[in-house]
């Protein structure tokens, strides 16, 4: 079997390919060159797309002994991620770009390509299980698994994925880099937004979507009680930095509760008006088995690493509703909800979909 | 493996390599005064003797280097500041559209951080430089040009310059003209002196010699400000201790190339028609880029439509057969040629070519293996390329 590794010059996906190339698949390593002008990205250790991480790849691929090279993804990542990101914020939402990195890239652009040149899967460094029945589960590493970025996956691009990872500890995949004698053993991970070069996402949407000064209203009372220079500057659930003129009359700290793009309007409250028992998302994509005629009973994870509840689901065609057995604050639409069916095995990914209210 | 990179590198001729191991096992800097250095500065004087019989030059005008980055970055800065230092309003380089990297970017830097400005001579669809259009620039602008570069032979298409036609009007002005003759030396024939040029570039890797060295033929008569300064080596142009068994096998390896000139490219271009000839068999809307006759004897310059040339290149690297796209940036993405678009290609056009070169271990076989591989890795690029959807 042919496959190709998607190598980013981390260790992870350094140590995907040398598990690939163990179990006897035919490997061809191929970093993806993101950045239209990669001094813009994120440098060293933390990025994923620096000439710096295109050389540890490369020479990763070397002490593996396989073919390398380079695809020029910066058009499509422009367009499909970047793009992406500025306007879901401009629309009022909070995206996950990692995600639709995923859905959109690598088991998309990529994927197909590999396809369309003869390859029979793509090998990624994600921490998450997929086995041989095809379902895609949570990785032991509790604190590294990424299922819920990949659980946007729909069956074809699953059933042509290889996460080799998915049943290691991110300390063991350290060691075992070191053990292979790659140099990436120690790179630090990875944080925050590749493309976003000094992890000010608020100047970085700033740049692009300018000012816009508005109103900063208090849900309870309706007054206005601050000013803002960017409605897309604001996350639902954040307290941090919203220099608020007036305090709360019962001087409790308030949260951003919701983002109104049309009015320019950023809505403030206290914490438990953030408080949500149901959530309704859009395209749910559903990979856990057969999709669910009636509501079913599972756990549902609202963004990533954030906190798992149980809930009752239900699809109705292009919608998914949730209703949720303890409220849960801070819900952003943009996000994804995903559904997992809790396994001692790991817990199994049924499906997700994203958040729209 | 079918090894078709040859103008990337070729492999060392056994009799450089074998000049080279025995003269590096031999202790002496050629600079020294006792008998151990002047064993090293009689190889390297032998050496240079070699060098300038063979292509044409006396041997005071053979400047070693270590290669032939360095000997177009000497050629091209170094007249270029020896001549404006002689007067102040010559700041302006002409220079060809299809120059190697070495060459342009050296212009660039000549045009970005000295204020130099630059003429480009544009080249017609076989990537053929007019004399005239020389000829036109040194009328309009002639007082104020320093120098003049353009290759002998271009190392994407492979396409031979009139290199004594533009030679002649730039002697007509009295401006220098550099060439690189990196891709030319060993496959075309070339004479310094015959020529008419006044600096030219050679480099040992690419006609059986060692990497890292090569050599700036530069004639008595034009000065150039050197890149680098210490010992005063190389008529004081290029300081650093001689890199002696390098240069011993470089001078193996140029009078080799040279004097087995003919027939290697009686025979590398008999191959190189063969291949061309079942290239177009098999994929019959190929384009064969370049000029069809003044050309490199090893040289098949291919436009594949449909297809992107990096998506090939690994298909046919998987079945082991070795070729090249053109230029990749620093970070290794495939970048379309500046010498396809020079030449009228559109973007897609640029991005779909690979190039083939020959050389001396070349065979039957190699293009055997190409032409068995091909056929299949064009299908499936093609496929790759569909999914490049407009948006």
């Amino acid at each position: 079997m042919r496959v190709l590794a998607a190598m980013s010059g981390g260790v992870d996906s350094a140590v995907a390919a040398a598990r690939a190339v163990q179990a006897g698949y035919d490997v061809t390593g191929v970093h993806l060159a993101l950045a239209r002008n990669p001094q813009t990205y994120r440098t060293g250790a933390r990025g994923c797309c620096t000439l710096e991480d295109s050389r540890d790849a490369r020479r990763a691929a070397d002490v593996l002994g396989i073919p390398f090279y380079v695809w020029d993804m910066a058009d499509r990542f422009h367009a499909d991620v970047v793009d992406d990101f500025v306007a879901e914020y401009a629309a009022g939402r909070t995206p996950n770009p990692c995600l639709r990195c995923n859905e959109k890239i690598k088991f998309a652009a990529v994927l197909d390509r590999a396809v369309a040149l003869g390859f029979d899967a793509v090998v990624t460094g994600h921490h998450a299980r997929l086995g041989a029945d095809g379902l895609l589960r949570r990785s032991v590493d509790p604190a590294k698994d990424q299922s819920y970025v990949l659980a946007v996956l729909t069956r074809a691009q699953l059933d042509r994925s290889i996460f080799p990872l998915g049943d290691s500890t991110k300390a063991e995949v350290r060691a075992e880099a070191a053990r292979r004698g790659l140099a990436v053993a120690d790179k630090p991970d990875s944080h925050d937004i590749c493309f976003i070069a000094d992890g000010d996402t608020r100047g970085f949407l700033a740049q692009r979507l300018g000012e816009a000064p508005g109103e900063v209203v208090d849900a309870l009372t309706g007054a206005v009680v601050g000013s803002h220079s960017g409605a897309y500057q604001y996350t639902v659930g954040q307290r941090r930095g919203l220099h608020l003129d007036r305090p709360a009359p019962d001087g409790r700290p308030r949260y951003v509760l919701s983002i109104t793009p049309v009015t320019n309007t950023v809505t403030v409250g206290p914490a438990e008006a953030l408080e949500v028992d149901r959530v309704r998302a859009v395209r749910p994509v559903w990979t856990g088995g057969a999709r669910p005629g009636g509501p079913i009973e599972c756990e549902v994870q609202l963004r990533a690493h954030g906190d798992v509840v149980p809930a009752t689901v239900s699809l109705d065609g292009d919608a998914l509703h949730a209703e949720l057995r303890r409220p849960v604050r801070g819900v952003a639409a943009g996000q994804a909800i995903v559904a997992y069916r809790p396994d001692p095995a790991g817990d199994v990914v049924l499906g997700s979909a994203t958040i729209s209210d | 493996m079918a090894y078709l990179d040859h103008a990337a590198t070729t492999p060392m001729l056994d009799e450089a390599l074998e000049a080279y191991v025995a003269t590096a096992r031999e202790v002496g800097n050629a600079s020294s005064l006792h008998a151990a250095g002047r064993r090293a500065r009689r190889r390297v004087e032998e050496s240079r003797e070699r060098v300038a019989a063979v292509l044409g030059a006396r041997p005071s005008e053979v400047i070693f280097t270590g290669g032939g980055t360095e000997s177009d970055n000497l050629a091209v800065k170094g007249v270029f500041w020896a001549r404006r230092a002689a007067r102040a309003d010559r700041n302006r380089v002409v220079s060809s559209a299809v120059e190697h990297h070495a060459v342009l970017d050296a212009v660039d830097w000549l045009a970005g951080h000295e204020g130099a400005e630059v003429g480009w001579l544009p080249v017609d669809a076989a990537g053929r430089l007019d004399p005239e259009r020389l000829r036109a620039e040194l009328a309009a602008h002639g007082d104020r040009v320093a120098v003049v570069t353009a290759m002998w032979a271009n190392n994407e298409v492979g396409t031979v310059q009139p290199v004594a036609e533009l030679a002649a009007v730039a002697a007509e002005h009295g401006v220098p003209f550099h060439t690189d003759a990196i891709q030319a030396v060993g496959q075309v024939p070339v004479d310094f002196a015959a020529s008419g040029v006044s600096a030219l570039t050679v480099t040992g890797h690419k006609l059986g010699g060692p990497t890292g060295v090569g050599a700036l033929l530069l004639a008595r008569d034009v000065a150039a400000t050197p890149l680098l300064h210490g010992g005063g080596q190389e008529r004081d142009v290029r300081s650093g201790t001689l890199d002696t068994a390098g240069i011993v096998a470089f001078a193996v390896a140029v009078e080799a190339a040279v004097k087995g000139q003919q027939e290697y490219a009686a025979h590398v271009a008999a191959l190189r028609d063969e291949l061309v000839e079942r290239v177009r068999q098999a994929v019959p809307e190929v384009i064969f880029n370049g000029d069809p006759v003044d050309r490199l004897p090893g040289n098949a310059h291919f436009s594949f439509p449909g297809c992107e040339g990096d998506a090939l290149l690994l298909l046919l690297d998987a079945q082991g057969i070795a070729c090249s796209t053109g230029s990749a940036c620093s970070a290794g993405v495939a970048q379309p040629s500046h010498v396809l678009l020079a030449m009228g290609a559109d973007d897609d056009r640029a991005r779909s070519s690979l190039r083939f070169t020959l050389g001396h271990t070349s065979t039957r076989e190699d293009v055997d293996a190409l032409i068995a591989a091909l056929p299949a890795a064009v299908d499936r690029a093609r496929r790759a390329a569909a999914l490049r959807t407009p948006r």
